[in-house]
């Protein structure tokens, strides 16, 4: 709640910050206008929004994992750390009461660490000394070392002058002191308000991750083969589906047999989500790659070849009939015309399947897998390795979203007349 | 024989609801060799469906059209068609375009390059000749489909409302050009419009047909497609005769549409 609440904030500040600091500079068409809400072709992407989206969501990331790349004072208040007192007040047969002061050591978990040393003190009850791991709680037998134990009733009625009783607590300024119902205190240092690494790590640990796993790898395979396995896996999955989708769409398109024949087929297909074929997919072919190749190339192969019959049927009727009164014949026409009308309706599904494909082997990857981006998460985060999960994720993104770029970039120089005819 | 003859034509459309449109009936005509003819009517009275029968796209449901000295059955070369929005391949230069003809027929470029280049000279392209035809405007994309049509020499070029689409100022420069492509190249046109100004200018013959069924109505002899050949077309239109005809063919066209409109308040 905290978090979305900043992040509003962040998003309301920004947009009155840079409306009032920039001044629109540019003198193009849109400028001109003097109707710009409700019209579309006025709205773009305000780049300096985009920049300051991404630099909040990693200032947030830095800021509640107290990061180092984040300059101290943003960051959220963190775990406390150091040595934490508190005193109690105990009682014991013969009604004397008698205070003493319990020292807890908080430290970061997974580095070593030493009992504070203390003086006993006065009284029969004496001081004591524990340590307990930051976000971690810890039972302190406080009675153990007093001169009167729980045979003679020792009991804790106070802790820091505020009475206690079993199943109660008491907030004190480095955390919160608990009773158990048998009368044992237990020690839980104040959380802050930064997440623990094992839920969320900062971002330089994730990177050093990437540094880390590139250089020596992950199960016995490096980063790159663990990607390069998932896009191989793509790529030879989608050109086997366009392989057979696109002529199988080009037949459909031509020919009533083929339309009939396969339309009931494609059409119960379409709608199956591929992820539904796997544990199909792994009781025929296993976990291998011809398993991982089988699946991908049904996903690819259903959009080619709807979007090749579509292609198809989306030729205007006069380019046939004027390329027949040129004199084509019917294979001219199907190689001049049918076919390059129809690359744009294929460019279009080929984007379509590239998402879906590369969706879809993370998702088969994740279930069961050797090698790959989505084995990698997923063995991770078996073992809590939360950097590594993270890792994968924005590393799939990022592959994702290039694999999106390329293809519309190959859609651009290779059908420069979409959407312009 | 040359020249193309239409005999006895019919055409019935069955539709899915069990009914059936006449969209011609009985149509009987021939056109001579280098003939330009126009034809007019109110929409709906079979122009599209006449000149697609001749083309070749429809078989008719009785009659026969006679090419050449032999029966159309099919699309062929002998007979071009320019449409009314062009139907160009996008994804082919405006070069590339004009030349699809003699590429299909198997020539080699340098049997055909002189040619393409003439008619991209003719029809004032020269300079666009590389350039891609989503790039042009809908005028100069009309003179690429009317150069495509000529450099496959066709013996008749069949034109379904081919300026219908332009603005009034670039559809009377076309008008122009259709009349001198027409002396230069001596080639048989039938043109489909719905402007009665452009069927009397372009219309050595002017062919009136009437709706329901679709049939000839009237037949003109015109002198101004002749006149118009080297001349500006306004001098043409201040031809008295030219006035008289046009508020003649306006009527008659008037006319059937009321027909038209009366039958259908009627049949509601
Ligand atoms: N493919 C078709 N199916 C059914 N009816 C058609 C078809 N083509 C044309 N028609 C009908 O035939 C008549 C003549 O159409 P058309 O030749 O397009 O007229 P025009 O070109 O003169 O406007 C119209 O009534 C039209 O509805
Ligand atoms: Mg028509």
């Amino acid at each position: 709640m905290i978090v979305l609440a900043i992040y509003v904030a962040i998003f309301i500040a920004s947009f009155v910050i840079v409306k009032f600091a920039v001044h629109k500079a540019t003198t193009d068409y849109t400028s001109l206008k003097t109707v710009t809400f409700g019209d579309e072709s006025a709205v773009t992407p305000n780049r300096i929004a985009s920049v300051i989206s991404i630099l909040t969501i990693f200032l947030l990331w830095g800021a509640f994992t107290g990061s180092r790349l984040v300059p101290g004072f943003m960051h959220a208040p963190g775990p406390f750390m150091g040595d934490a007192t508190f005193t109690y007040t105990a009682e014991a047969e013969g009604g004397t009461t008698d205070d003493a002061t319990v020292t807890v050591r908080v430290f970061e978990v997974g580095t070593e660490v030493e009992m504070p040393e203390v003086a006993p003190g006065d009284g029969w009850a004496k001081n004591d000394v524990d340590t307990v791991g930051a976000w971690r709680s810890g039972l302190i037998r406080v009675d153990r070392n007093d001169e009167l134990g729980r045979d003679q009733g020792h009991t804790v009625i106070a802790v820091n002058g505020t009475p206690i009783a079993p199943g109660g607590s008491v907030m004190t300024e480095f955390g919160r002191v608990g009773m158990s119902q048998k009368g044992t205190l237990n020690f839980e240092p104040a959380k802050g308000w930064q997440m623990e690494p094992i839920w969320l790590p900062p971002p330089e640990a994730v990177l050093a991750r990437v540094g880390e796993i590139a250089r020596e790898g992950y199960r016995d395979s490096t980063l790159w083969e663990h990607l390069g396995y998932s896009l191989f896996r793509v790529v030879v999955g989608f050109f086997f589906g366009a392989l057979v989708g696109i002529p199988l769409g080009y037949a459909m398109g031509l020919s009533n047999w083929f339309r009939g024949w396969f339309d009931p087929i494609v059409e119960f297909m379409r709608p199956v989500p591929p992820l539904a074929l796997i544990p199909l997919v792994i009781i025929w072919a296993g976990i291998g790659e011809v398993g991982k190749i089988i699946l991908l190339f049904l996903a690819a192969l259903w959009i080619m070849a709807i979007a090749a019959r579509s292609g198809v049927s989306g030729v205007a009727i006069s380019k046939v009939h004027a390329a027949y009164s040129l004199g084509a014949s019917k294979w001219q026409l199907m190689r001049y015309v049918i076919v390059p009308n129809s690359l744009p309706e294929i460019f279009t599904g080929a984007r379509v399947a590239m998402g879906v494909c590369w969706g879809t082997v993370v998702a088969a990857e994740l279930v069961a897998a050797e090698k790959g981006a989505g084995m990698m998460i997923m063995v991770a985060s078996k073992f809590q390795l939360t950097d590594i999960v993270i890792m994968g994720i924005i590393l799939i993104g990022v592959i994702g979203f290039g694999i999106d770029i390329l293809m519309r970039w190959a859609e651009k120089t290779l059908v420069p007349w979409k959407g312009r005819i | 024989m040359s020249g193309l003859s239409i005999e006895n034509l019919s055409m019935r459309f069955d539709l899915p609801n069990g009914t059936s449109v006449q969209a011609l009936k009985d149509v009987t005509l021939s056109i001579k060799e280098g003939e330009i003819m126009s034809v007019l009517g109110p929409s709906g009275c079979g122009k599209t469906t006449l000149l697609n029968i001749v083309a070749g796209f429809l078989a008719p449901t009785d009659g026969q059209v006679v090419m050449n000295g032999h029966r159309v059955s099919g699309p062929d070369a002998e007979r071009g068609m320019v449409f009314q929005q062009g139907a160009l391949f996008e994804w082919m230069s405006v070069r590339d375009n004009v030349s699809f003809g003699p590429r299909m027929a198997g020539q080699r470029e340098r049997d055909w390059a002189g040619n393409v280049d003439h008619l991209l000279d003719v029809v004032g392209l020269r300079d666009f000749k590389e350039k891609a035809v989503y790039e042009l405007s809908g005028g100069m994309q009309q003179r690429v489909a009317l150069a495509r049509c000529l450099a496959n020499d066709p013996d008749v070029i069949l034109m379904d409302e081919p300026l219908g689409a332009l603005d009034a100022l670039t559809r009377e420069k076309m008008q122009s050009l259709v009349l001198r492509l027409w002396k230069e190249t001596g080639k048989t046109i039938i043109l489909i419009t719905h402007s009665v100004e452009e069927a009397l200018l372009l219309g050595e013959r002017l062919l009136v047909m009437a709706p329901r069924p679709g049939r000839i109505h009237r037949e003109y002899n015109l002198p101004f497609a002749d006149l118009g050949v080297g001349q500006d077309l306004r001098e043409v239109k201040k031809h008295p005769d030219f006035a008289l005809r046009r508020e003649e063919i306006l009527g008659m066209i008037w006319d059937m549409e009321e027909e038209i409109m009366g039958r259908q308040e009627q049949s509601a």
